[in-house]
């Protein structure tokens, strides 16, 4: 770990004005940028601690939704009782996350821009073009099994590895960024990242010195909402797949879905292709499995990842058939 | 207080987060931190290395590669005990493995050292490294003898004549990944000089080893050369020997004439203290149609370093275990240029009874048998390839004591017949067992004038309750209660034992402190038949009792403290010790062993092949415990382990680099919490007077032995899907799941 | 020169970021102490401070034994820097009981032998200590079966999943959730 300098932010636009310096970097809860520092793969000259900005409320929206200051760390916002019972999905991936300890720390913000856990991400001395740009991507032809299935290309095949940011996907999160010249925007979370494309190393359409400092819930859609990850094991591990599936279903008839997958590519997956061959089709395992296909249509193997393709298929239909039977 | 389950004597000072592991001693003052750089090609040589940056570095005061590192002993294989051997790092270009050390980086404070580390640049020239296994098996060469002193290979009878005759055959192969023992405290030391010697605190199994070892590198007298390890955060054989940051530190301390610590990081242990080898293994099984075994062959091919050594004994797993007049078992090596393989947790029969334990299974299944009445069926009258009797074999006790109390006769009949909810449900057996060993080991036993207990030996304890046993044995010895007794372990100034390791270190140690007591006694009590002051003057030794602190004959009695103050005002001592097993006849005569056997259930998700153990039993044959409390924690850890190794442990070679892909505690599997459900350990009431004095023998790792075997079966009973590459994980059991119904 | 002008050049001839002087409260005592910016809470407990009962295994958050409380909530102390915690109230092994005077927690674990090597131990304590507090506040985790109920029920499943953050190689995990399973039921204190 190289050197830095350290300030404390004490309000938002001093935290966007002070990263706003080259080299310069915001810190929260520390969980990833810390582990990366220490491995020389982030290599920040200055830190903003920006933990203690007072972003750390949920607040009532007037549309009946949920404004989630970006410093709520994860166990507050999963523990949080409109989230559990509004957003049950949201609550049920983020304690499905990490660890109790872990979430205690994470921040909303952070979790969202955690970097991906590919091992050639980590590894130095390997090919990454996403951490060192135009040296090729290892994974492709390597070690690949927890690597994305859709959306990737011939530089990257990592995969984004947010339980949160599914859910949020799943319920149409819209993520508010502050600027270092004091606006204010808002992104829908599924256009806040990018696919990697020729430049991996460009995950989000933040701005330098943009920071995000809340993510919007609009009010919750009808139907059940179920959160189901698959992994090797019980617990503190990676999504090798996961599933936020939120289904409405009437008399037999599914009304509206919604459905996004974890693990298996480059950003939280929010399936329209799954959505359209649901909605307005009977409630069975026949409907289910059409909109597994859909889902899966362009899904790539590269090896030891194939098996993803099958897994993500059945647990969209299996989580489905449970949000139906609910709702 | 022998058999007892007495609390752990060291476990307020470990509750409480003041037992001092290696890096944790401050008696020495201030060290200075060392960070090591590892290479980054698996094969080839430096040609190059940029070390002024790092060495201009704020803090740093030394910067150690091969150009400058000090001249050390060689690797001497004439030396019998191989982590009696030099260590040296640091002694050329070449590079033999990923990851080795190219450099130790030495500053002020740890972030100096590390960042630091950053800043040296080498330039290799790569060279053609073998690293897959896979593409090299067939160049596997014949090992002149295999790990524990053991024959390669071993012929009884005609085994192709046995299995061609066989009725119902089983030809399969199995295979098992790289592992490591990953303790969670990392391999760590702290060197500091005084005067000429050298004080070491380090993270080891054996002090004895360390302390020879880093003397032959370092070519001191060993005598110069104290070691400490007084507690060791977990080992399972990846601390048996030294490694590279003992001896860095070692070397750095010396030069810099200041101590020095280094503590690999978790990344570094996959690469710097060997594994584990990947395992190819043929078992065949030719059987009559009611079950009994004609023929037995095991096949086993691994990995090994080109310039150590190191063959696991898997197939030895299969020759004392079941009847057959007709046995083969063989070991092969293949070199690739990778980290050297290495004992970890049960040598031999850990993936040695994944594969005969899963086989065993597989003819279970094919002879329409019920697996426990298969191996009941197979039990010998004599080891069948020794032809000397087992000194203490309860296999079939523990077999059907487990199925009892397991209910295994609610097991599904058929495969993949069983499901509840989403959770398809299998049960598992296989049986357990683990050679017994005795090694050379020492203890002396003060009496101090006040009436308190000292054991001073160099063993270690490493979570196995050393401290604790010791202090029963100690005080029954003497008939003292426990709190004046004192133990003192983990310095290599005390007596010298074989340490921790093979699972031999409990029955040892204690045995050599059970024998120092019977001196002290038999001392103390010819001084007082003979003594005018003492009340059992003239009275028969033979009839006195040790007890609560006085010594009794008959109606006479005496405080201990007494007799030992007045004929030693400034204490008493008296060592004990056993002997190498190859001085003890009973080890020559009697096949000895500890046995058990594993009962496991299991669910496998319907819909995602997501495996979870759902409840596991072992019922166990060890000889006496001397501890029940601490035997159960280490029966039940190793059957966790088992757990590990049928489910989740691998570690991946990336064949074009040489590296661990999956090189820290986020990627390598372990279990956690939330893995384990119920798991109970069971043992039988024993003595194996064969073994030693006190019937007791080792248990640290035959817990594991079997254990991943059973779940394995019961995956199979689970889903009808025989997976024999390990571990099973959930995509090779995808493809044979059932459809999805609504 | 602007600020990250001077970074550049201080980087490039290895130039140390000034020490911080830094108040950290750790087990009700206020400890003053000049830090590195880059030492982890982790590194500054056990080297800086001494206080070695905070054990490092992985440095990189993926096994627990670093568990410390802060503000009464445990986190992995390897996974943050020392001078983000001036004020905080840190809380670590140490301070939940010594050798004679074990705290209920320890004392459970001694009594349920829920460890071996003792390494990861204090992690699982210090774990154990602040999970307790979120059941109690009703917090949902993986193992709840409807994250919208107000209340949780201490299962022994409960008590696996949550405590799942804290490796143990040893594999004492069965004592471990007994130790916890008395701890609770007997209450604070």
């Amino acid at each position: 770990m190289r050197s830095f300098t350290y300030e404390r932010a004490t309000d938002t636009q001093a935290a966007v004005t002070a990263v706003a310096r080259s080299g310069a970097k915001f810190i929260s809860g520390g969980t990833n940028l810390l582990d990366l520092m220490k491995l020389d793969i982030e290599d920040p000259s200055h830190l903003v601690d920006i933990s203690r900005l007072p972003l750390r409320d949920i607040e009532e929206l007037p549309d009946g939704g949920l404004r989630i200051g970006a410093q709520t760390r994860n166990s507050d916002v999963a523990a949080d009782s409109r989230v559990r019972t509004r957003y049950p999905v949201l609550s049920e991936a983020l304690v499905s996350g990490a660890s109790g300890q872990l979430r205690n720390k994470a921040s909303t913000g952070g979790n969202l821009l955690q970097r991906t856990r590919c091992p050639y991400f980590y590894d130095t001395a390997a090919g990454c073009n996403k951490r060192n740009p135009g040296s090729g991507c290892a994974a492709i032809g390597g070690f690949n099994r927890i690597h994305a299935i859709l959306g990737a290309g011939d530089s990257c095949i990592a995969t984004h590895p947010s339980d949160m940011a599914v859910a949020m996907a799943a319920l149409d999160a819209e993520i508010e960024l502050l600027g270092a010249d004091g606006s204010v925007r808002r992104v829908a979370i599924t256009d806040f990242y990018r696919l990697p494309g020729d430049t991996p190393q460009i995950e989000t359409v933040l701005a330098p010195a943009e920071m995000i400092t809340a993510v919007a819930l609009p009010s919750p859609p009808p139907g059940r909402q179920i959160y189901r990850k698959v992994r090797d094991r019980a617990s503190y591990e990676f999504a090798l797949v996961s599933v936020a599936a939120i289904v409405s279903a009437d008399q037999g008839t599914i009304r509206e879905a919604r459905v996004a997958f974890g693990g298996v590519a480059h950003k939280p997956w929010r399936s329209i292709e799954a959505e359209g061959a649901l909605t307005g089709r009977p409630a069975t395992m026949a409907t289910y499995r059409d909109a597994a296909e859909a889902a899966m249509r362009d899904a790539v193997g590269q090896g030891d990842n194939d098996f993803k393709i099958e897994l993500a298929r059945r647990t969209l239909c299996r989580t489905l058939a449970q949000a139906a039977r609910a709702s | 207080m022998i058999g007892q389950a007495m609390q752990r004597v060291d476990g307020p000072l470990k509750v409480a987060g003041r037992a001092a592991y290696a890096y944790e001693h401050w008696e020495a003052g201030q060290p200075l931190y060392g960070c090591i750089v590892g290479a980054t090609i698996g094969k080839g040589r430096i040609i190059g290395i940029e070390t002024e940056d790092a060495e201009r570095a704020p803090g740093v005061r030394m910067v150690m590669t091969h150009l400058n590192a000090p001249e050390q002993g060689i690797r001497d294989e004439s030396i019998p005990f191989e982590y009696w051997r030099a260590q040296p790092v640091l002694t050329g270009p070449d590079i033999h493995y990923y990851g080795e050390p190219v450099a130790l980086v030495v500053a002020e404070t740890f972030e100096q050292a590390r960042a630091a580390a950053e800043l040296i640049e080498v330039e290799y020239a790569g060279g053609r490294g073998r690293f897959a296994f896979a593409e090299h098996e067939g160049e596997a060469y014949v090992p002149k003898t295999v790990n524990a002193g053991l024959p390669t290979d071993t012929s009884v009878g005609d085994f192709d004549a046995g299995f061609d005759g066989a009725a119902v055959k089983i030809d399969q192969l199995y295979t098992t990944p790289y592992e490591f023992s990953m303790p969670i405290e990392p391999n760590a030391c702290l060197v500091a000089p005084r005067d000429e010697d050298l004080i070491v605190y380090v993270s080891s199994q054996i002090v004895d080893a360390a302390q020879a070892s880093i003397a032959n590198t370092l070519r001191i007298d060993p005598a110069r050369v104290h070691v400490f390890s007084p507690f060791v955060g977990g080992g399972f054989g990846s601390k048996l020997g030294i490694h590279s940051e003992t001896i860095l530190a070692a070397l750095a301390a010396r030069e810099l004439d200041h101590p020095v610590k280094v503590a690999m990081t978790r990344q570094q242990i996959f690469q710097l203290i060997g594994m584990r080898s990947t395992s190819s293994q043929r078992v065949r099984l030719g059987a009559e149609r009611d079950g009994r075994l004609a023929a037995i062959a095991h096949d086993v091919t691994m990995h090994t370093n080109p310039d150590v050594e190191y063959a696991e004994q898997t197939a030895a797993t299969s020759r004392s275990l079941y009847a057959a007049p007709h046995r083969l078992t063989s070991h092969r090596l293949t070199p690739l240029d990778l980290p050297r393989g290495t004992d970890v947790r049960a040598p031999g029969e850990e993936p040695g009874l994944l594969a005969v334990e899963s086989a065993m299974d597989e003819l279970a299944d094919a002879l329409g048998m019920d697996p426990v009445e298969l191996r009941i069926r197979n039990e010998p009258a004599l080891d069948p390839e020794r032809g000397v009797p087992y000194s203490d074999r309860h296999l079939v006790e523990c077999l059907r004591e487990g199925a009892r109390r397991f209910g295994w006769e609610h097991r599904p009949a058929t495969p993949s017949s069983r499901r509840e909810g989403r959770w398809l449900i299998g049960y598992g057996m296989a049986v357990a067992i683990r050679v017994h060993l005795q090694g050379p080991a020492a203890a002396r036993v003060r009496l101090e004038a006040d009436g308190t207990a000292v054991v001073q030996t160099d063993m270690t304890d490493i979570g196995t309750g050393t401290y604790t046993i010791l202090t029963q044995v100690a005080a029954d010895g003497l008939g003292l209660p426990a709190d004046r007794v004192r133990i003192e372990l983990g310095r290599s100034d005390n007596p010298t034992s074989w340490g921790s390791g093979g699972s031999w270190g409990a029955a040892n140690s204690s045995t050599a402190v059970h024998r120092a007591c019977a001196t002290l006694r038999e001392k103390l009590l010819a001084e007082a038949h003979d003594d005018a002051r003492s009340a059992l003057r003239g009275l028969d030794p033979a009839d006195a009792v040790f007890s609560d602190g006085d010594v009794r004959i008959g109606g006479a009695s005496e405080p201990l403290s007494e007799l030992v103050a007045r004929n030693h005002p400034g204490g008493v001592a008296a060592e004990g010790e056993t002997r190498f097993m190859g001085d003890e006849p009973n080890y020559t005569n009697y096949s000895i062993h500890t046995y058990g056997a594993h009962f496991a259930e299991v669910g496998v998700d319907a819909d995602t092949a997501e495996i979870r153990l759902r409840r596991m039993l072992g019922v166990f044959s060890v000889g006496r415990l001397l501890n029940p409390k601490t035997a159960r924690s280490q029966l039940i850890g190793g059957m966790i382990w088992g757990v590990g190794a049928a489910l989740e442990e691998e570690a991946v070679v990336d064949p074009r680099s040489g590296a661990f892909v999956n090189r820290d505690l986020a990627q390598y599997l372990v279990p956690v919490n939330a893995d384990i459900p119920d798991v109970e350990a069971v043992v039988l009431d024993g003595y194996d007077d064969k073994a030693n004095v006190l019937g007791a023998k080792g248990i640290g790792e035959l817990g594991i032995c079997g254990s991943g075997a059973a779940v394995a079966n019961a995956v199979f009973n689970a889903t009808g899907v025989r997976v024999r590459d390990f571990p099973i994980t959930l995509e090779k059991l995808l493809p044979g799941l059932p459809p999805m119904d609504a | 020169m602007s600020a990250s002008d001077t970074d550049a050049m201080r980087r490039s001839q290895g130039e140390p970021a000034p020490l911080s002087a830094i108040t950290l409260n750790v087990n009700d005592q206020v400890r003053r102490l000049e830090v590195d910016p880059r030492t982890s809470l982790l590194d500054a407990l056990r080297e800086q401070l001494r206080m070695s009962g905070t054990k490092k295994g992985c440095d990189h958050g993926q096994c627990g034994a670093c568990t410390v409380l802060i503000n009464g909530r445990r986190v992995n102390s390897c996974l943050t820097l020392a001078v983000m915690h001036e004020d905080d109230e840190i809380v670590t092994i140490e301070g939940l009981g010594d050798p004679d005077h074990l705290g209920p927690v320890q004392r459970a674990f001694l009594e349920r032998d829920g460890f071996q090597c003792g390494y990861c131990t204090p992690g699982q304590i210090c774990s154990a200590v602040g999970m307790l507090a979120e059941v109690a506040a009703g917090w949902p985790s993986h193992a709840t079966a409807e994250v919208a109920a107000p209340r949780i029920t201490l299962t022994d499943d409960e008590i696996r999943e949550r405590m799942s953050g804290n490796i143990c190689r040893c594999a004492a995990y069965p004592n471990i959730v007994a130790a916890i399973r008395d701890s609770a039921e007997r209450g604070p204190g």
